[in-house]
């Protein structure tokens, strides 16, 4: 590989930290919002920046695959939101918890599980992070549950997780998130009432990427102010293409739920590149100017690294380089997700109970069995 | 509403017995939710028809989750409470569910019958660390049951998965869950008058259904009669009667399998239809002397 040779630059020519503005809140039943200012050292932003590029390259290689029908079925990508799961993992504890909807790819990487073991879970191979038993919209982790595919299901079982969090009282929360589609799902109303009513440690995360598949958000809700929909429950609206004003929106959650005064509830504004999912080309109900201009004008990566850029966190050589070790790790992944076998046809009947016995497994017919071990 | 946690709340407090608002699918999913990061939680229906309203969190949340996961994410919950015919609640509250989650793999159905299915198969649900939907019977509350010293004990539990024989008998072999397990004894107690020896098999589990203890029966008395209280098609008993034809049971079969069932139509109001909705007594005796051609 050849390496370009910039002009020597000192590591100590860099500047340590930089503060920078960030778009104030809107506010629902708060008094007072997270700072409007916040400090990003070099070493954070490098990180946020080869965490956001990570899951975009990563993303993007999953259209790759899915257009050469390596990955079938669904598959809900996630570029352009980057900011709102790296600006959200970065404000919160490793054990603390997470669980999502179908487009959950992001937070998949951002809790911790390698490249390499989503995209295998994404080509259904056994290295795959459930051994291909899940597929993109059901891949976990510790402290991060999902992954889910029906539309709003996962926000009652995030208030639940969250009362488990504070049953154990170790001052942890949950991060539930939902997308605008969502928003309109009854159960989400009923689990706002009690998580009110018994003050749980739950963070509800509204991702408006202004559409509900191909329905816009003027026309799917009688109020868009998604921060507000909790009613009761305190709100706020944050850049959620801005990972420093995510960052600090959920801090500020964070330390709410933590210091026991119940949920509170963060509306995201973001955009996502792609189609609703693969099926979807993104622009009958849009158009390819509105996705032209967000990315010029609101990318999450390309705004951290002229942040970045102009403060003298980073050079521009060094982000590239950082670029270049991205598509080599996403390259790996890829070749990995498409040789490794597919799982064994034994694993079929496995995992149906947790902690059983094994115990045999009815096939399409009754001759066929399979094995099933917990 | 029952009764069935009294006293609970005053032993175990607020952390422990929650009263929830009238929301299924939120309290639920809560449940689920609370299990899946490590709780033991017993989430009670007012009766199974209102499940209807959170069935998604039950199936895709509950059931489904220890295998996408890879078993990864254990989900210990119970949901519980009554299930079936009650008595003039007509046709919205009075569907029996067996069939419904009995369908689904990743969940455990358990149907009490006595009061010591009632109390074993409970702790062997919460001991369970699977999701465990269990059946019980609003008209069986009141009734009372023998309880044997053992069965009194602190740690007894019925193992889920295991039908028990009721009565022992050579002519016919009655399988049935929950109430009708009772009428199946009464009905064996009349036929015994007439020299019919029913084998009365209480089923205790829905899935997994232990259909070898139905076979065994089946292969000594060589005549089969079903009885539920749900519906016919797609029901406890069309399962039965596929599975003993798959098995070894069935070329010791002399007749048909029979199946006693609810009658297929919404629970309707007046008592003298309600009666005839629900198989009694006179229907299993009907059955078993059809079977047996007496």
């Amino acid at each position: 590989a050849s390496r370009v040779m910039v002009a020597s630059r000192n590591y100590a020519d860099f500047a340590s930290e930089a503060t920078f503005e960030i778009k104030k809140c809107d506010l629902h039943r708060l008094e007072e919002g997270p700072p409007t200012t916040a400090v990003m050292t070099r070493e954070e932003g490098l990180h946020y920046y080869k965490t956001m590029q990570t899951i975009r390259r990563m993303e993007l290689k999953s259209d790759q695959l899915y257009k050469q029908k390596i990955i079938r079925g669904f598959c809900h990508l996630y570029d352009g939101q980057e900011a709102c799961c790296v600006g959200l993992e970065v404000a919160i504890k490793p054990t603390d918890h997470v669980i999502t909807a179908y487009r959950a790819h992001g937070f998949t990487y951002a809790r911790g599980v390698p490249v390499r073991e989503i995209l295998a879970e994404l080509t259904g191979r056994k290295g795959g992070c459930v051994k291909g038993k899940g597929g993109s919209m059901h891949m976990y982790t510790k402290n991060f549950y999902g992954g889910n595919g029906i539309v709003g299901a996962q926000v009652p079982l995030g208030a639940g997780i969250a009362l488990a969090c504070k049953y154990f009282g170790k001052n942890e929360v949950c991060l539930t998130l939902y997308g605008d589609g969502a928003a309109n799902q009854g159960q989400i109303f009923e689990t706002y009432n009690m998580a009110a009513l018994w003050k749980l440690p739950c963070i509800f995360i509204c991702e408006n990427n202004r559409y509900g598949m191909g329905t816009s958000v003027e026309r799917a809700a009688a109020s868009t102010d998604y921060y507000k929909r909790g009613d009761f429950i305190p709100g706020l609206r944050v850049d959620g293409m801005d990972v420093l004003c995510v960052r600090e929106a959920a801090k500020f959650a964070a330390e709410h739920c933590r210091a026991g005064k119940g949920p509170i509830l963060m509306e995201l504004q973001t955009y996502r590149y792609h189609g609703h999912s693969m099926s979807d080309p993104g622009i009958s109900y849009r158009t390819r100017e509105e996705i032209q201009e967000v990315r010029s004008k609101s990318d999450p990566i390309t705004l951290l690294k002229d942040r970045m850029v102009n403060t003298n966190l980073a050079s521009i050589e060094e982000l590239k380089e950082i670029d270049v070790a991205v598509r080599k790790e996403i390259e790996e992944a890829a070749q990995f997700a498409t040789t490794d076998p597919e799982p064994p046809l034994e694993e079929l009947g496995n995992h149906i109970y947790y902690n059983e016995p094994p115990f045999e497994v009815r096939g399409p017919n009754q001759w066929i069995r399979y094995k099933s071990v917990s | 509403a029952l009764q069935i946690s009294r006293g609970l709340w005053k032993k175990y407090g607020d952390k422990r017995v929650i009263d929830t608002p009238i929301s299924e699918m939120g309290f639920a999913g809560i449940a689920v939710g609370a299990a899946m990061a490590g709780l033991r939680p017993v989430c009670e229906f007012m009766t199974f028809n209102f499940s209807m309203q959170a069935i998604d969190q039950v199936i895709n949340s509950a059931a489904k989750t220890c295998y996408m996961s890879a078993g990864s994410i254990a989900v210990p919950i119970v949901f519980r409470g009554p299930n079936g015919a009650s008595a003039g609640v007509a046709a919205q509250h009075s569907q029996c569910f067996a069939a419904w989650y009995g369908h689904c793999p990743g969940l455990k159905v358990v149907s009490p019958w006595s009061s010591e299915d009632s109390k074993g198969l409970l702790k062997a649900s919460i001991r369970d660390d699977n999701p465990v939907v269990m059946l019980e019977n609003e008209l069986l509350y009141g009734v009372p049951f023998e309880m044997s010293e053992q069965a009194q004990s602190k740690d007894f539990i019925v193992p889920i998965g295991k039908a028990k024989i009721e009565r022992e008998g050579t002519h016919v072999t009655l399988v049935s869950h929950s109430r009708p397990v009772g009428h199946c004894l009464e009905a064996a107690a009349v036929l015994a008058k007439e020299g019919v020896e029913c084998e009365v098999v209480n089923l205790r589990t829905i899935r997994p259904m232990d259909i070898e203890t139905v076979e065994a029966s089946v292969v000594k008395t060589n005549h089969l009669v079903t009885v539920e209280g749900g519906w016919p098609q797609f029901g406890v008993g069309a399962e039965i009667c596929a599975r003993i034809m798959e098995g070894p049971a069935f070329n010791y079969l002399d007749a048909p399998a029979v199946r006693v069932t609810g009658a297929d139509v919404p629970m309707p109001y007046a008592k003298i239809l309600e009666d005839n909705c629900i198989p009694q007594v006179k229907d299993i005796i009907f059955a078993v002397k059809k079977t047996l051609n007496i």
